[in-house]
């Protein structure tokens, strides 16, 4: 993939530095020169959209710890510190706690494209491997903030979720207590998880930079699937896409804000407004929204450590989906029957959530132990059984020819 | 100076193997106190045991105390939890144990109330809270029901409720830890 303007520095100082760190040319080629399929549409801004809020999660959390305190004693009341006292401390609290949960919404919409559009197929099986271990560092960052302010969600959360390692047989019981430096859930928990809060987006910076450093080697799939071919199919990045990108991140911000300045409590629990307290579980536990489908498929296995395998399996299947579906068109477009399962299970995986956040008893337990089986029946049963018998539809020669048949210029291009 | 081309091919094997090994063992050695240093530490462990009056406590009431940090229930069995708990065949249950292992004196049933799923602390101390099915114990973060003996009887706990060390120091007094 050449054929787009390649960076010749005509600045002496520049070219003098370019010569002995070739940054500014590394920049230009991912950046402005990329060449990019010139069919994306706008599911293909999340990614932009996503590294938009991992930095402002970055920059809102750094300041947040200047006036946080990870004391048991201190740390519920330097939340409300912070929110109540701090100058613009609301605005920053807000931001990073909405922020989480839209850096989530944008990141299942941004892996429900990768499923639709076949982008976890070869060559792009790494680059997809590299988005689920993303995707799993953001969970630890997002359960191990929660547990920061210290209210009652927060110390059974981290009660809760620590006790998963229990499960595993002889070891459980001492990993348990070395990840609690105790005996139970205290000042040296939140201590250490202070500090992992702090490590984790760092290291999902590292992995972000290998994510795209892959993408930039295989170039990005597109909405018809087919690979780019010759120089038509693409434009570089800068501007069509970093204004494409920047146009979306606008539009999303517009969610954002309406969570941070009307409703900037709406997606998290009224319960963690009470300081923790060891000795009372409040009467219903529930994880903040972006677990519970997997909160569900733990709760839905009447075994301790079979849950807890099923729960982790479920996130492991998606590291091997690309060896999963065997077939040869990548975008659903062109594979009618594979795309109506894709849509059950995007609706599965959203009734997985709303059992995650139900009681688990009577009715919501046998829906739970259904929706569950399903998710796992649809990667291991359906994707390589319909991968293999359907025959994909006729898909274009070219990603430029996709293009102009939208427009009804076919016959002009071809000639 | 005398110079010897010939290189003894096993012994080079070796020390390359052996000098490997060591430095392999040293960064093991060398990482066990960057992960021991999360263990639980001095002051945690010297956490001393409790001594709790059990005097007040009436007939078929419960009450809670804390020790280690965790809540320990106690709770002073009328002679129906007695006869409920003694009755079930224990070899039924999922972690069998008999309600007379599980005691010193059966009219007082003394455990961590820590629910042995993902500990939660389950319902039941309090005049009024569900006591599940087995009018013991409930917890309500997945459903375990708990016995008048504290052994798990449904839902996804795997083991009873855990019996801590304790003694009994008078007739009304205990000791735990
Ligand atoms: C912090 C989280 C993430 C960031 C900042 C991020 C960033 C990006 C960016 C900038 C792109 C290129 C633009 C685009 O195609 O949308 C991209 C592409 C991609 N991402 Fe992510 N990503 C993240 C998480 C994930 C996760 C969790 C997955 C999957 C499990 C994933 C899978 C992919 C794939 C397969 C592509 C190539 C898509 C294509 O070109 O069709 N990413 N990512
Ligand atoms: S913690 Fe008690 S049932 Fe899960």
């Amino acid at each position: 993939m050449s054929g787009h303007a390649s960076f010749e520095p005509t600045n002496k100082i520049v070219k003098w530095f370019e010569d002995r760190l070739p940054v500014l040319g590394l920049a230009h080629a991912s950046f402005v020169a990329f060449p990019t399929p010139r069919n994306l549409n706008y599911w293909w801004t999340f990614g932009g959209i996503l590294f938009f809020f991992l930095l402002v999660q970055i920059i809102t959390g750094i300041i947040l710890a200047m006036h946080y305190v990870p004391h048991e004693a201190l740390a519920f009341d330097s939340t409300e510190h912070i929110l109540r006292d701090v100058n613009y401390g609301w605005l920053l609290r807000y931001l990073h706690s909405n922020g989480a949960s839209m850096f989530f919404l944008a990141v299942y919409i941004h892996i429900f494209r990768g499923l639709y559009y076949g982008s976890f197929k070869g060559p792009r099986e790494i680059l997809w491997i590299i988005g689920v271990v993303i995707y799993v560092l953001m969970m630890a960052a997002g359960f191990l903030g929660y547990v920061l302010p210290w209210g009652q969600m927060s110390f059974w959360a981290a009660t809760v979720i620590t006790n998963l390692f229990s499960a595993f047989p002889i070891v459980g019981e001492p990993i348990v207590q070395w990840l609690w430096g105790g005996f139970s859930v205290g000042q040296p928990t939140l201590n250490r998880f202070f500090s992992f809060h702090y490590l984790v987006p760092l290291l999902l910076y590292v992995f972000v930079i290998l994510h795209v450093w892959a993408l930039h080697v295989v170039g990005n799939n597109n909405p018809t699937g087919v690979s780019v071919k010759k120089d038509q199919d693409t434009l570089p990045f800068h501007p069509y896409y970093t204004i494409k990108d920047s146009y979306a991140i606008v539009a999303f911000l517009l969610i954002y804000f309406w969570f941070v300045f009307f409703n900037p409590n709406q997606l998290g629990h009224p319960d963690n407004y009470i300081p923790a307290d060891a000795l009372v579980t409040p009467p219903h536990i529930v994880p903040e929204w972006y677990f519970l489908p997997f909160y569900a498929i733990l709760r839905a296995v009447p075994d301790k450590l079979g849950g807890v395998l099923l729960m982790f399996g479920a996130l492991a299947v998606l590291a091997v989906l690309p060896w999963l579906d065997r077939s040869k068109a990548r975008s659903l477009t062109y594979r009618p029957l594979m795309k109506g399962f894709f849509w059950i299970f995007a609706v599965d995986a959203v009734l997985l959530g709303w059992l995650g956040s139900q009681p688990a008893e009577g009715i919501f337990v046998t829906l739970s132990r259904l929706a569950t089986a399903y998710y796992f029946a649809h990667f291991l049963i359906i994707l390589p059984l319909v991968s293999k018998f359907e025959v994909p539809r006729p898909r274009p020669a070219s990603i430029m020819d996709a293009v102009l048949e939208k427009s009804g210029d076919a016959d002009e291009a071809k000639s | 100076m005398t110079t010897n081309d010939a290189v003894d091919e096993k012994r080079r094997d070796f020390l390359y193997i052996a000098t490997g090994a060591v430095a392999a063992v040293g960064a093991g050695l060398a990482c066990w106190p960057l992960i021991d240093q999360m263990n639980p530490d001095a002051t945690v462990k010297a956490l001393a045991s409790i001594e709790v009056d059990l005097s007040p406590v009436e007939l078929g009431q419960s009450i809670t105390v804390v020790w280690r940090g965790k809540p320990v229930f106690v709770r002073h069995r009328t002679e129906e939890d007695i006869k409920a708990a003694e009755a079930v065949d224990v070899a039924t249950l999922r972690d069998p144990q008999s309600d007379k292992d599980r005691v010193q004196k059966p009219e007082w049933l003394v455990m961590v109330g820590i629910c042995t799923h993902l500990g939660c602390i389950p319902k039941g101390q309090k005049v009024g809270d569900d006591r599940g099915d087995y009018n013991g114990w409930f917890c309500p973060c997945h459903g375990s029901h708990y016995d008048t003996a504290g052994r798990i009887r449904k839902g996804p706990a795997p083991l009873n409720l855990v019996v801590p060390p304790y003694e009994f120091l008078t007739d009304e007094k205990i000791k735990i830890g």
